[in-house]
């Protein structure tokens, strides 16, 4: 559906520039492509990266890990693991809500789909080539440190409900 | 050739490791390889569309117009806009990295871009009706309340953490990219 959406809206705006002006339409395109060939080689080993890390880490063995018990040692091991996977939304919250139907605690959950969100290891590569390393390294910490506010506030804030 | 190699060094090296993760347990490392092949269709599907609106982008939207709403100067204006953007985006994280290469170009200030990185990653629109039918609208919703502040805060600390010339070298190298 959003994919639906995106196409549509490309398509248009691609037509609309085509019937305005050729020329820079051509250049829009050649930069289109030069880009996506420039960050094409990191994509690609990202990608094969997540693949193992997803072969490994089913919610299974992420839910064996983060029991309703675990405390903050399963807060933190949850950051942990989110820190590294990346998994695109419509996955990730399905396995979150399997992971919490498996016995993983609120904050726990928490923890993880706030990691998985805001902190990526695996693409650091792509971070890194775009910006440079201090800055991709801060943006990380910064969101890994964010996530134990996350989980204690959503903790608080659902167990009082 | 050598240079192909070169570029693509990373990619050959993670390949050959599930190799040799595949020799020494089949399922995890045809699993791994299944899961590799679902994201290159995702990326395949998302990313063409993303490069070429951010083709048109560079093309036709002149540097006056992205640096009067989201520039220096730009104000409330400016954090509000790089919200709903990031939020209305559609893609993996990844994907937010090369709007961003664009938006340096246009002369976007530093702190919009990481606003827009942050809301890219955790308040994007779409994610948040999947958030709600998984795991409620009181996780959603609280989550999306913490979200908003928390990414505009990492996004002051890091822009003072950066130091003038570095903010420079990075939009210089955004001009290349």
């Amino acid at each position: 559906m959003n994919n639906f959406i995106l196409y549509t809206l490309t398509i248009f705006l691609l037509l609309f520039s085509y019937y305005k002006n050729k020329k820079k339409t051509k250049m829009a395109l050649v930069k289109a492509w030069k880009s996506f060939e420039n960050i094409l080689p990191e994509f690609l080993g990202v990608i094969m990266l997540v693949g193992v890390l997803l072969a490994i880490l089913n919610p299974r063995v992420i839910s064996s890990f983060i029991g309703n018990n675990s405390g903050w040692v399963g807060v933190v091991i949850a950051a942990i693991v989110g820190s590294i996977t990346l998994i695109p939304g419509f996955v990730a919250f399905p396995t979150a809500a399997m992971i919490l139907q498996n016995g993983a605690g609120i904050m726990q959950i928490a923890a993880f789909v706030s990691s998985l969100m805001m902190v990526g290891v695996v693409t650091l590569p792509i971070e890194i080539k775009y910006f440079n390393k201090k800055m991709a390294i801060l943006r990380n910490v910064f969101g890994f440190i964010f996530t134990f506010i996350v989980a204690l506030i959503i903790g608080k804030v659902l167990n009082q409900i | 050739m050598k240079q192909i190699i070169q570029r693509y060094r990373f990619f050959i090296g993670t390949t050959i490791i599930v190799g040799v993760i595949t020799l020494i347990n089949h399922d995890i490392g045809l699993k791994s390889f299944a899961n590799a092949g679902n994201s290159i269709k995702e990326m395949i599907l998302i990313l063409p569309a993303v490069f070429i609106l951010l083709g048109l982008l560079d093309v036709w939207v002149p540097r006056e117009i992205m640096i009067k709403y989201m520039g220096e100067g730009s104000g409330i204006k400016g954090i509000v806009l790089s919200f709903l953007l990031g939020s209305a985006a559609a893609g993996p994280l990844y994907g937010a990295f090369p709007v961003a290469a664009v938006f340096m170009k246009k002369g976007v200030k530093f702190i919009n871009v990481l606003i827009f990185i942050g809301a890219w990653s955790t308040t994007k629109i779409p994610m948040l009706l999947f958030e709600i039918s998984a795991l409620g609208s009181d996780f959603a919703l609280t989550r999306l309340l913490i979200n908003v502040p928390g990414i505009i805060i990492i996004a002051y600390i890091i822009s003072l953490l950066t130091i003038q010339e570095e903010v420079g070298e990075i939009y210089k190298k955004a001009e290349n990219l």
